[in-house]
């Protein structure tokens, strides 16, 4: 690299992290001022992406593990198509979810568009794959090596199924945190159902595009960053809640 | 409900996989009272012969029936497998666990899962995650968690076949007390020892056949065929 | 005592009145939200209507598509030809014009193609096609993307023949001021989002005042009989505040960094 260019890449370089450094600061700001806005938003986020969390868990979990332990004629399709579920584009599901509670479509008599609640229906069809594929994955091991015993103890299908949730329910619960993972950073689906509207769908991810939209890159990071505590904070409190990391424990 | 599920009767008894027969023809039979022992080389199909009889594997052909209907026989047998298949719980869950099953209450399922652990000396141990136990313990553990379901039969694959002398001691006391108590015992075994201190008969499996058939007595000291002959003396037979 | 009391009945009211507060959807384009007159201009009418109007920014294309649908109550957008085939087609009632402001040519500031020289607009496009200079357009079928293509044709250029410099991002305003900024390219932007644009970076406002950079804002209520759940009442209540002389009052005086921003010029139902 020519001097000219390095000292180019420097000054970008500089320029980056001063943004950056601008971008912290506005979240420090934020937080220290408790921003009414910031602190609406901030829950809303967390209303959209825990309550789709709650369900698609509710869904995704037993189903993963019902997938594990159950052999029939298109199991091997299903489990492709699970996995396979789990690249779905989230804006495409926005979009589609968008034409389903329209008020001219199927479900439109609801009247849900644009409302938390389409975006919460909208997540839980994004990340419930997710959980079930992750779910999945992990009670196969846990299915081959209780198989024997299970079965010597003439278990019913149904005592299968909660004696694996139970014992699995550690890497059960990191397959919820990777969903809420998905979830709590999605923003072209719920962009579409959601409307960003301001006090009534608007949350971290879709201000941030919208601050970003209007180039003040500043406050769209410092936003940034708040997600970004917030998605660890949620996954700590998680943790010690069911403290995975005691001793001695697997 | 019968008295008793045995015997149990195997006729042309065949388990095959990927078209390959594993064991069979073999025509035995289970009696009401006695140890069983399976000896033979390995590979000779001690362990599906096992699993065949406990319903763990499928007959390809032929019959294996028990006393009784089809729902309570499953019911009135154990299994302790080779490599113990421990709950990744407590020692005391895993002893609850299949009283829990059958819907016996917390309080009474927790005390008596307090004599086992007493009784196989682990009762230090009963909040202890049953992954953290020695081989032995698992072992005991798995043992005593099969007999708390109070089977009829106890089938028991090479439970020793990982153990220390102490811990096999251990496992052989709690076999002969159980067996003097009326449980009917099936177990394969490698340890010539093993086998004639437990044994009352003893089934010699080779190449998936059930090849002699006799008392204990008879067996260890007038064996009939040649290959059982080689066997005992320590010949490694194919 | 008397005072708490009058103060406690004086809260309840208004929370009364702000529980009873009705509420509609109004789908505008991302060239009127960026320039920040919504900030103003909601407030105010919830104070003086009573009125929660839900703001749906998005494109023009998309305000009429939800205006079609009848997933909002009205529209407000800027691309005439588009109005008036919705107006025509039985999807809204009438166009109702509230105010308009103007579009204006930003680049590099060192301005390669020296249109700050120019005379009109469509002289400024032909010198930016002839210097094949990097040029960023909506692309995405809005008001601010249909004038653009408007021009160029006057221009006598037709755009799906330009090389690799014309850069059709489709996106909204000021996604595409970000990729413009960039870039460093030429674009056209209406004046209201490039004035509260907040990344100019080296881009800098060239070119304005030529009347072929007129840029209208209009006021559709979607049609009730086509879907009857539509608040046309709201609707039309919102559209009587918008050329009242509240609303004038608001938008006249309306500034961004001491600049006026956009021109009322509601008069009667078109």
């Amino acid at each position: 690299m020519s001097p000219k260019a390095g000292q180019r890449a420097r000054v970008r370089l500089v320029l980056a992290m001063s943004d950056i450094f601008e971008g912290l600061k506005a979240a420090f700001w934020l937080l220290v001022s408790m921003d009414r806005d910031l602190v609406e938003i901030t829950l809303r986020s967390l209303q959209v992406s825990l309550s789709a969390l709650v369900i698609a868990s509710a869904i995704g979990l037993p189903f993963g593990t019902w997938l594990a332990i159950r052999r029939f004629r298109h199991r091997r399709t299903t489990i492709a198509v699970m996995n396979a579920l789990m690249g779905l584009p989230p804006v495409v599901v926005g979009l589609i979810v968008y034409m389903l509670f329209s008020r001219t479509g199927p479900f439109g008599v609801f009247g849900l568009l644009f409302t938390p609640a389409a975006m919460i229906i909208a997540q839980v069809i994004i990340i419930t794959p997710l959980i079930a594929s992750i779910a999945h994955q992990s009670m196969r091991e846990l299915w081959a090596d209780y198989h024997d015993l299970l079965i010597s103890l003439n278990t019913g299908p149904w005592q299968r199924i909660r004696t694996l949730l139970w014992d699995g329910r550690r890497a059960l619960l990191t397959a919820s945190l990777a969903g809420f993972g998905r979830a709590i950073g999605e923003v072209g689906a719920i962009m579409i159902v959601g409307g960003n509207i301001d006090h009534a769908t608007r949350v971290l991810t879709t201000a941030i595009a919208l601050e970003t939209g209007k180039g003040d890159f500043a406050l769209a990071l410092g936003l940034g960053f708040v997600l970004i505590g917030l998605a660890i904070v949620v996954n700590l409190a998680i943790h010690r809640l069911s403290r995975t990391e005691r001793e001695g424990r697997w | 409900m019968v008295d008793t599920i045995l015997p149990l009767v195997l006729s042309g008894a065949v388990v095959k996989r990927r078209g390959k027969t594993l064991i069979g023809p073999i025509n035995t039979e289970i009696s009401r009272a006695g140890f069983t022992i399976v000896m033979g080389p390995n590979g000779s199909g001690k362990t599906t012969l096992l699993r065949l009889m406990h319903g763990l594997e499928r007959l390809s052909k032929g019959a294996a029936v028990w006393q009784g209907t089809q729902l309570e026989a499953p019911m009135r047998q154990a299994y302790v497998f080779q490599n113990p298949i421990m709950l990744r719980r407590s020692v005391k869950e895993n002893l609850t666990y299949p009283l829990r099953l059958r819907g016996v209450s917390k309080p009474a399922a927790a005390t008596i899962a307090n004599d086992w652990a007493t009784r196989i000396c682990l009762s230090k141990a009963l909040e202890q995650d049953a992954m953290n136990l020695s081989g032995g313990e698992k072992q005991k553990l798995a043992l005593a968690r099969a007999l708390i379901q109070k089977p009829d039969v106890l089938f028991l694959d090479e439970p020793c076949a990982n153990l220390d002398g102490r811990a096999t001691r251990e496992i052989e006391e709690l076999l002969l007390e159980t067996s003097r108590a009326g449980t009917r015992i099936v177990m394969a075994t490698h340890d010539m020892g093993q086998a004639r201190r437990l044994a009352t008969e003893v089934m010699f499996m080779l190449r998936g056949r059930l090849h002699e058939f006799a008392k204990a007595e008879v067996f260890f000291e007038l064996p009939t065929t040649p290959q059982a002959r080689a066997f005992l003396n320590g010949d490694i037979i194919e | 005592m008397t005072r708490v009391l009058l103060q406690g009945v004086l809260v309840f009211f208004a929370w009364v009145s702000l529980c009873q507060a009705e509420q509609m959807r109004l789908a505008v384009t991302t060239s009127f939200h960026n320039s920040g007159l919504s900030e103003i201009l909601l407030p105010a009418i919830q104070s003086e209507l009573g009125l929660n109007v839900q703001l749906l920014v998005v494109g023009t294309g998309q305000a009429l598509r939800l205006g079609r649908a009848g997933d909002v109550d009205a529209i407000l957008v800027h691309s005439r030809a588009a109005e008036e085939e919705f107006v025509t087609a039985g999807y809204g009632t009438h166009r109702r014009e509230i105010m308009y402001n103007d579009f204006v040519f930003v680049g590099p500031s060192s301005d390669p193609a020296g249109i700050a020289q120019a005379n009109k607009a469509v002289d400024a496009l032909r010198a930016i096609a002839l210097l094949q200079a990097p040029f960023v357009s909506r692309g995405d079928d809005s008001g601010t993307h249909r004038k653009e293509q408007v021009l160029w044709r006057q221009a006598g250029l037709d755009p799906s023949d330009f090389g690799s410099w014309y850069r059709a991002v489709g996106s909204g305003m000021g996604a595409a001021l970000n990729t413009g900024a960039g870039m460093n390219a030429y674009l056209m932007s209406d004046r209201a989002s490039w004035r509260n644009f907040g990344n100019k970076s080296e881009l800098a406002l060239l070119f304005a005042g030529d009347p072929a950079l007129f840029n209208q804002y209009t006021f559709i209520p979607v049609n009730p009989t086509l879907h009857g759940f539509v608040r046309h009442d709201l609707a039309m209540a919102l559209e009587g505040w918008l050329v009242g002389e509240q609303s004038k009052a608001l938008i006249e005086s309306f500034r961004i960094e001491g600049e006026k921003l956009f021109n009322f010029n509601a008069k009667g139902v078109d």
